[in-house]
Formats: structure tokens, C-alpha cells, sequence
């Protein structure tokens, strides 16, 4: 049984993370030469966390399987990031953050580490202007924010709708420079394939060249894995198709806790599903309910008419009627939960009836009339004040309105936007903890791949303020904790027993991927695995399908090893067979997931379970009996995991029925 | 399962994909037909169903870059009918939908041609000179925890608006495979200047541009000469005037560099 020390410090809330600071060792900056840190991944968390421990003067290796280290997911975030620096005046702080992402998470989250990222984001703002992030600013110079979700005050920082990918390149401009430098040494285009563990401790890598299939060893004094969430296990979701779960999987198969893996976010705003050669779903940013309005006709008679022949009394704004005090920004889970059940009833739109409108008419008029009144114009006509309007709308939502454009082509400045929830973010990953170090010393987890920080549900805007966090400002500290235990540069030798062995695990994998021949490509078993997760282990979830779910998911990985069929060999760039190692771990994963789901029996943030619902259909939470991270402890295979608990003290915040109403 | 757009008639090509196997070894086009295809699938998923078919049969698929699949990640890198990234301006070959052909169209589908992007595999070419271009200046020098208040620096709105245009870059390298020199002063001039146009970028202004031009012509990038297929090619449209820019900053850092008098104390104090 594993061990679950979540190491948070005592103390009244705000003092915690100074007071830690305080506490934990230091490793004195000739020592910090000697050690060498494995950083796999270089998105937010990644990059940011292997340019600061190289300032800091460690010896860092970054491992990525792209081909540069810029084109990590991250990238693709569009609407902003979260910071509590009240510039807009509007009572906005530390605690109030806190809150909101505590409450948005629907009290699953550990307090004393919410507390840190809400501390920690003013200065992640600060680092990022410093590093030529281009925010948007307001005439005088100064930033702009904008609201989000579950937020009452403008908090969100933003450059137009590409958000991520500003402060990715930040990051990897500051990763570049250490590279440059010589502090970092980069290796794109490997593929951590399995961990290597030396008497407990977390002690390097395999990785497998990519081009040559050369599988490489990487002993560290101390691994860092910073691999991005596992939402691809759905097949269809909004990350990029190379996302995966393998890095954090096979640290799992080496003892690594998986930590609340059923905590799936599902966005409520992205483009519907057209076909079944579809890839990969398009993500309509958050940002866009600052002045969207979400409706469906209020008869189920009227959802095959054109929109603009519904009128205004024939329409069913609900997240405004259901939620009055958030309105159109109600927070994710709830908000996709709503436009459920909206086609539940029957009133969904578009083809299939699996689709909501996302309406900008009323903001193109407003925004059309203040044009018109700043440009001192009057008596102006409809047409030229929806010329204005539309302007004013292209200038903040303008490249997601040409997404939207490309692959729908229709006009949202001219029709609503059909939109309908997709698998976007996973709030479960490794359990680490609060130094980010998961129950096998040595191996730290920062970003979407633990768990730590959003519970049942994250909030618009915190993920990357919790990727940079993470490398930024905190495993920076913590990393020094664990490695002024360990002696300087002793690190065990590759020729180590323990990495011949991991070594062979990996080549023995990829030989029998290669021996099975089937007949059926990687793909089919992808989406086979999709459909079970989406249907039984998505939005809604029961005990009865659940239990069906595992079933079919064991069958299914049954099937996929002996029919399988992987062209190619295992010494060349072969993409059938990466797809096939990424798949064939998210099958196993996926049968986790539904375990996780199925055992816990309440219904939280992004877990909602049909049997705990309060009459209007709201998650209803059981705090006696699950008030608690359960993080799964690998068996071995064939063997039941084991379900480890930790408990969740709130010593500050009152759990309570979270309402948005 | 979800079908919002309207369905269309199917459509059916024919491909002429470049194969080759490895680096060193020789390339050739070989033909695939791609039959009832939905118009409203992406060039990319077609691409999926024809390989697909190809895995079902033990052949090896057609290997080709791509990630994000929404245009920003920068992965993929098609040339499409001749041209990067296909026949549509300001857009990826992610986004590019079949219902941009005509049923019974041929396709021809080939790498980026240029000397220091060099063939991996079948469509995927090794752009590491990008990074390395990074590498030697594409940065501002903050170590984490050493920023002022955000707010400490403000930035004139037009400012950051322009530099917020050349910062989009996805880095791609459509530039480079559209111009006839491989030249890649647009992905260079687009970093330099988005920082360059920003308070903060100033301290090493001079530096930047000076090492980022030496490392670009030291990869066998060539030259511009004012064509600027490169801002056509490129899927965010930055523009050639950026070029021009960077040309501006070059020559006065390279004066300055000449001219400006430098202090013997290299380094901190004691």
C-alpha cells in the first residue's frame, strides 16, 4: 500500500507556502552542478520548470517527442490565463482566487495548494511581460483583462485568442536561451517509454528515438514529468492528436499513484462532431460567453427552423435563466451539463440535435452603437451599425470566428455558432505531492499531468496558470527538498541492472506490437475505445454502464493485441507504431478511469453520476464518504489496482452545495 | 454521431504522394486513390482514411507531421498542388477541407524543398534551424523571479498590437518552402520584431538581431529579394514589412556594434 504523505505544511492558509519556503532544504549552488534533472515535456510546465532549474545551475536534459519543443499543446490554449492582481480594481485577491477555483472545483481540490497558485500567479504576469509576452493592453499602456467562468471579476489576461500559444513561446524563448547557452541539452523526437526505478527512487528514463527507433537511457538524480493531460483516451477531444498518456502511464506501471483519473473536463463550447472520419474537435474559446448568448428554442417544433425565424419570445436563453448571477458564464461542468440536457429534452439544434447556439447578435448591436456614439455619428443606419458592430466583434473574437468559419462554413457574424460540449482537459494525473513529488521519491509531476490543483473541475483560464506555476515558481524550490537528500553526482551508472531491465520491458513491448499482424489499423481500436469512454464514462455517468464499460474495455484490449496491425518496422520513423504503444496504453487507462468512476458514488465537478443528482439535476456531492483523492496503485497486470485514500481537510473554506444561480 | 454541418455529395481524388523511405535514400510520387470522401473532412483526415486503408493491408502508411490539427501549432507542413500549405491563404494544411477540389481532381502532395529543412520521411522534414535560429537570440533574458510588476512597464497599445502580429508566427517554415532563395527572413524578422518593438526588448536589441541573422545564414538559408511569396505562403499573413524592419535593425546594430565603445570590466563584481 502505498504511501500518501501529502506533506502540507501547518499554519494558517496564507502562510503555508511562505513558511514552507522557509523549511525545506537548499542545495548550495556548487552542489546544484552535480545533479542532473531529466525534464520530459516542454509545454508550459516543462519548459518553464527546465529554464529555471538551469538558471538555478542544475545539469537539465529536456526530452520531447515533437520535433521542437514549441509545438507542445499547450500552445492551442485561446483565451488566457488567471491572475489575482486586481489591476481592474473590481475587489478582486489571493483569497478570492482561491475560492473561486476551490468552489469551480466543487471542493476536491487541496486547499493549501490552491492557495499557493492563487499566490503564485502575480508573478507568473510579471515574468511573462518581462519575456516580451505580447498581452493586450488598453490605450494607456497598461494590461487588459476579461472575465471567465465561474468568476465574478475580470481576472483573465489574454493576447487576442492565442493566449497559450504566447506564453508557450515565452517559455520556450527562455528554454531556447538556456539551450543556447549550453544549460539545457534538448532531445526532440524521443518518447519516454518507461521509468526507471532504483531502490524506490525515480532514477531516469528510457526514451525511444522517434527517427531511429534507438532506445536510449537517461539516468538523473531526479525525473520531472511535465506530459500534458490523457483527454485523447475519448479519440475525439480538443488536444492535439499526439497528446498522450504514456510518460505518465508506464510511471504508473512503476508504482507512480494515478490520482483521481475519472475527473474529465468536458467543454461546453466546441464545434460539433460532422462525421466518422473525424480527427479532432475545435475548441470555441471560453472567452467568447463575455458576449455570446447560449439559446435553444423553447419548442421542440421549431429546432429545425433557421435560427433568425425563431423569435426572441420563442427563444430559451438557459444558462441565463438557470443561473441569473452567472449567466453565460456559469462554469464548465455545469454549463455543458445544462446543454445536455437541453437535447435530452429534445430542443437541440442542428442536424443531429447534438448542438446549441452561441449567439452574437445582441453584442454586434451594442458594440455597433457605441462605435457609432465614440465616432460621434447620428442618426446612422441598422446596416452601418452592424458594420460597426461586426468590426468590433472581429477585433476580439476575430481568428476564432475565421476557425469557426473553416471548417463549418458558415458565418457566426452573420448565423449563431452551433457548438456542443467536447472532452477538453483532465483534472486527474499523477498524485504528488505538495513539493509535486509523486510517492515515488524523485519523480516530480508538474501541469495537466497531476493532479494536484483544479479537483472535480478547472476553471477557464487556470491551466496555464497552473503549467507555469508549477515550473516557474514552485518545483524550482521544492526539487531541492529531495535532492539535498541525495548525494551529489550519485546518481546510478546506465549500466545500471535496473535500466537493462527497463530497457528490454520497452523493446519487448514494441517486438510484440510488431509480431501481432491482425487486421485491423490502430485507429479502429482508437475509436472503438472513444465511443465506450464518451458513452458510458462522459458527461453522464452509472453504475450500470460503467460496469458494462470495463467489460467491453477488457474485451477490446484483448482484441487489440491479437489483431492489431502495425506495418513497418521497429528501426525507422513508423508512426503506426507510436499510435499503437499511445493506444494501446489508453486502453488500460481507459478501464481505470471507469473503475474510478464507478467507485466513486456522489457526483462532483466534471464527475457526475446519474444515481446522485438533487431534483433540478445538480451534482450531489457525498462529503461523509468522499471527501477524498483516491489514487490508484498498479498490481500488476492482470491484478485488480489498488484504490489508496487521501483524505481532504478543509481547514478554511466551508465545503458547501456549490450554486451558480 | 454529431453532424452539425450539411452533408454534401461525396467526392472522389486521386493522390500523387512523394514516398521516401529515409533521409539518404531516393525518393519517387506514387499515385493513391481516395474514393467518397465527405468534402467536409480536412485534408488531413483524408489522409487518415487513406492510410487507414493502407495499415489494414500491412503496407506502411504515408508518414506526414501534424499535431494540433486547428492551425497553431505549426507540426503540419504540406505542399499541396505546388503550393505550402495548399491552395488558401492565411490558413495551415490542417485547415485546409476537401471541399476545396473538385471530384476526379489529382492531387499532388509533396515535402518542403529546401536545403536546410532536409526530407525524414515521405511529407516530414527535419526543421531544427528553426530552433536553432532561437537559440542564438530569440529571447528576452529573465530569470524567474527577478521581473518587476507587470505593470511597471507599460507598452503603447499600437506597439503591442504590431508585435502581437509578428508574434503569431507558428513557425512552420511555409516561408521557406515558398521562396525560391529558401530564405527564412520572414520567420526571422517576425521574432525580431515582435521583440524588438517592445520596451522590454530593447537591452539586447542589438545582439538579437546581429546573432539571429549570423546563425540563419550560418544554416544555409538564402537570401531575400523582395518577392514576399513568403508572407503569401504564410498561414498567419505576417507581413514582409517586418522583413524591412529587421533589415533597418541589422544595419544600425551592425554600426553600433563597430563604433560603440565598450567598458574593460567584463562580468560582475567581487
Amino acid at each position: 500500500m502505498a504511501i500518501l504523505d501529502s506533506k502540507i505544511p501547518s499554519g494558517p492558509l496564507a502562510d503555508k507556502w511562505r513558511k514552507h519556503k522557509i523549511d525545506i532544504k537548499l542545495v548550495n549552488p556548487a552542489n546544484k552542478r552535480k545533479y542532473h534533472v531529466v525534464v520530459v515535456g516542454a509545454g508550459l510546465a516543462g519548459a518553464s520548470a527546465a529554464a529555471s532549474l538551469a538558471d538555478l545551475g542544475y545539469q537539465v536534459t529536456c526530452v520531447v517527442f515533437h520535433d521542437s519543443p514549441r509545438r507542445a499543446h499547450s500552445i492551442a490554449a485561446q483565451g488566457g490565463i488567471n491572475a489575482a492582481k486586481n489591476y481592474q480594481n473590481d475587489g478582486d485577491s489571493v483569497y478570492r482566487l482561491f475560492y473561486d477555483t476551490i468552489k469551480g472545483g466543487d471542493y476536491r481540490a487541496r486547499e493549501a495548494n490552491v492557495h499557493r497558485l492563487a499566490e503564485v500567479s502575480v508573478n507568473i504576469i510579471d515574468q511573462c511581460a518581462a519575456l516580451g509576452v505580447p498581452f493586450a493592453r488598453e490605450y494607456g499602456g497598461l494590461l487588459a483583462n476579461r472575465s471567465f467562468g465561474g468568476a465574478q471579476v475580470s481576472r483573465t489576461f489574454y493576447a487576442r485568442g492565442q493566449t497559450g500559444q504566447q506564453l508557450l513561446l515565452g517559455a520556450y524563448s527562455s528554454l531556447s536561451r538556456c539551450v543556447g547557452q549550453g544549460t539545457v541539452k534538448l532531445v526532440t523526437e524521443h518518447e519516454m517509454n518507461d521509468l526507471v526505478v532504483v531502490d524506490g527512487h525515480a532514477k531516469g528514463i528510457i526514451a525511444r528515438d522517434l527517427k531511429t527507433g534507438k532506445l536510449v537511457r537517461l539516468a538523473a538524480d531526479a525525473v520531472i514529468l511535465a506530459t500534458g493531460g490523457y483527454g485523447n483516451v475519448f479519440n475525439l477531444s480538443t488536444y492535439a492528436r499526439g497528446s498522450n498518456t504514456t510518460a505518465i502511464w508506464r510511471a504508473y506501471k512503476r508504482g507512480a499513484c494515478f490520482a483521481n483519473p475519472c475527473y474529465t473536463q468536458i467543454h461546453p463550447t466546441c464545434i460539433p462532431v460532422s462525421g466518422d472520419y473525424q480527427s479532432k474537435l475545435t475548441l470555441m474559446s471560453e472567452s467568447l460567453r463575455n458576449d455570446g448568448r447560449i439559446w435553444v428554442p423553447k419548442n421542440k417544433a421549431d429546432v429545425k427552423k433557421a435560427p433568425a425565424d425563431i423569435p426572441e419570445a420563442d427563444r430559451d436563453y438557459f444558462l441565463e435563466r438557470i443561473y441569473p448571477s452567472f449567466g453565460n458564464l456559469a462554469p464548465r461542468d455545469v454549463s455543458s451539463r445544462a446543454a445536455k440536457r437541453m437535447c435530452d429534452e429534445g430542443r437541440g439544434v442542428g442536424e443531429t440535435g447534438l448542438g446549441v447556439y452561441l449567439d452574437f447578435a445582441d453584442a454586434i448591436q451594442r458594440y455597433g452603437k457605441q462605435a457609432a456614439a465614440r465616432a460621434n455619428l447620428h442618426d446612422v443606419s441598422p446596416a452601418k451599425i452592424l458594420e460597426l458592430g461586426e468590426a468590433a466583434v472581429a477585433e476580439r473574437y476575430g481568428n476564432l470566428f475565421d476557425i469557426y468559419k473553416e471548417i463549418t462554413d458558415e458565418s457566426a457574424y452573420k448565423q449563431p455558432m452551433r457548438i456542443y460540449p467536447a472532452v477538453h482537459y483532465t483534472m486527474g494525473g499523477l498524485w504528488v505531492d505538495y513539493n509535486l513529488m509523486s510517492n515515488l521519491p524523485g519523480l516530480f509531476v508538474l501541469g495537466e499531468a497531476n493532479f494536484s490543483d483544479h479537483g472535480a473541475n478547472r476553471l477557464g483560464a487556470s491551466a496555464l496558470m497552473q503549467g507555469l506555476a508549477d515550473g516557474f515558481f514552485v518545483v524550482p524550490y521544492t526539487i531541492g527538498d529531495y535532492l539535498a537528500g541525495q548525494k551529489p553526482g550519485g546518481r546510478p551508472s546506465i549500466d545500471h541492472a535496473a535500466f537493462a531491465a527497463a530497457e528490454k520491458n520497452v523493446a519487448d513491448l514494441v517486438a510484440k506490437l510488431l509480431s501481432i499482424k491482425g487486421k485491423e489499423p490502430v485507429s479502429h481500436y482508437h475509436k472503438r475505445l472513444g465511443k465506450i469512454m464518451w458513452d458510458y464514462c462522459g458527461m453522464s455517468r452509472t453504475k450500470e454502464g460503467l460496469t458494462r464499460a470495463i467489460a467491453e474495455i477488457q474485451a477490446l484490449k484483448k482484441e487489440f493485441w491479437s489483431n492489431v496491425n502495425i506495418p513497418g518496422s521497429a528501426e525507422s520513423l513508423n508512426q503506426a507504431l507510436e499510435k499503437a504503444g499511445r493506444v494501446a496504453d489508453f486502453i488500460e487507462l481507459g478501464e481505470l478511469m471507469c473503475r474510478d468512476a464507478l467507485t466513486r458514488e456522489e457526483s462532483c465537478g466534471g464527475h457526475f453520476r446519474e444515481e446522485y443528482q438533487h431534483p433540478d439535476g445538480e451534482c450531489k456531492r457525498d462529503d461523509e464518504k468522499f471527501a477524498h483523492v483516491a489514487a490508484w496503485e498498479f498490481q500488476g497486470e492482470g491484478s485488480e489496482p489498488l484504490r489508496n485514500v487521501e483524505p481532504l481537510n478543509y481547514e478554511t473554506v466551508k465545503m458547501s452545495v456549490r450554486s451558480y444561480k | 454521431m454529431v453532424a452539425s454541418i450539411p452533408s454534401s455529395t461525396p467526392i472522389s481524388i486521386t493522390l500523387r504522394v512523394w514516398r521516401q523511405a529515409g533521409p539518404n535514400q531516393p525518393g519517387r510520387f506514387v499515385e493513391y486513390p481516395a474514393k467518397n470522401l465527405n468534402p467536409n473532412m480536412s485534408f488531413l483526415e483524408m489522409l487518415d482514411v487513406v492510410n487507414d486503408g493502407l495499415e489494414a493491408k500491412g503496407e506502411e502508411p504515408i508518414a506526414f507531421a501534424h499535431d494540433c490539427r486547428e492551425g497553431i501549432c505549426g507540426t503540419c507542413s504540406l505542399v499541396i498542388n505546388g503550393k505550402p500549405h495548399g491552395p488558401h491563404r492565411g490558413i495551415a494544411s490542417c485547415q485546409t477541407y476537401m471541399r476545396s477540389f473538385n471530384d476526379g481532381d489529382v492531387i499532388v502532395v509533396e515535402p518542403y524543398r529546401a536545403k536546410p529543412f532536409p526530407v525524414v520521411r515521405d511529407l516530414i522534414t527535419d526543421r531544427s534551424a528553426f530552433d536553432a535560429i532561437q537559440q542564438a537570440g530569440g529571447f528576452i533574458t529573465v530569470r524567474p523571479g527577478s521581473a518587476p510588476d507587470a505593470n511597471a512597464i507599460p507598452v503603447p497599445k499600437d506597439a503591442a498590437d504590431l508585435a502581437m502580429d509578428a508574434a503569431q508566427c507558428i513557425g512552420c517554415g511555409a516561408c521557406v518552402a515558398a521562396c525560391k532563395n529558401a530564405s527564412a527572413m520572414l520567420f526571422v524578422s517576425a521574432k525580431v520584431g515582435h521583440l524588438g518593438l517592445l520596451p522590454q526588448g530593447q537591452a539586447e536589441r542589438d545582439s538579437r538581431v546581429l546573432n539571429m541573422v549570423a546563425k540563419m545564414d550560418e544554416l544555409g538559408f538564402g537570401n531575400c529579394t523582395n518577392q514576399y511569396e513568403c508572407s503569401a505562403a504564410c498561414p498567419k499573413l505576417i507581413s514582409h514589412d517586418f522583413i524591412a524592419r529587421m533589415n533597418r535593425d541589422y544595419l544600425g546594430a551592425t554600426f553600433r556594434q563597430a563604433f560603440k565603445p565598450k567598458s574593460n570590466a567584463a562580468g560582475g563584481g567581487a
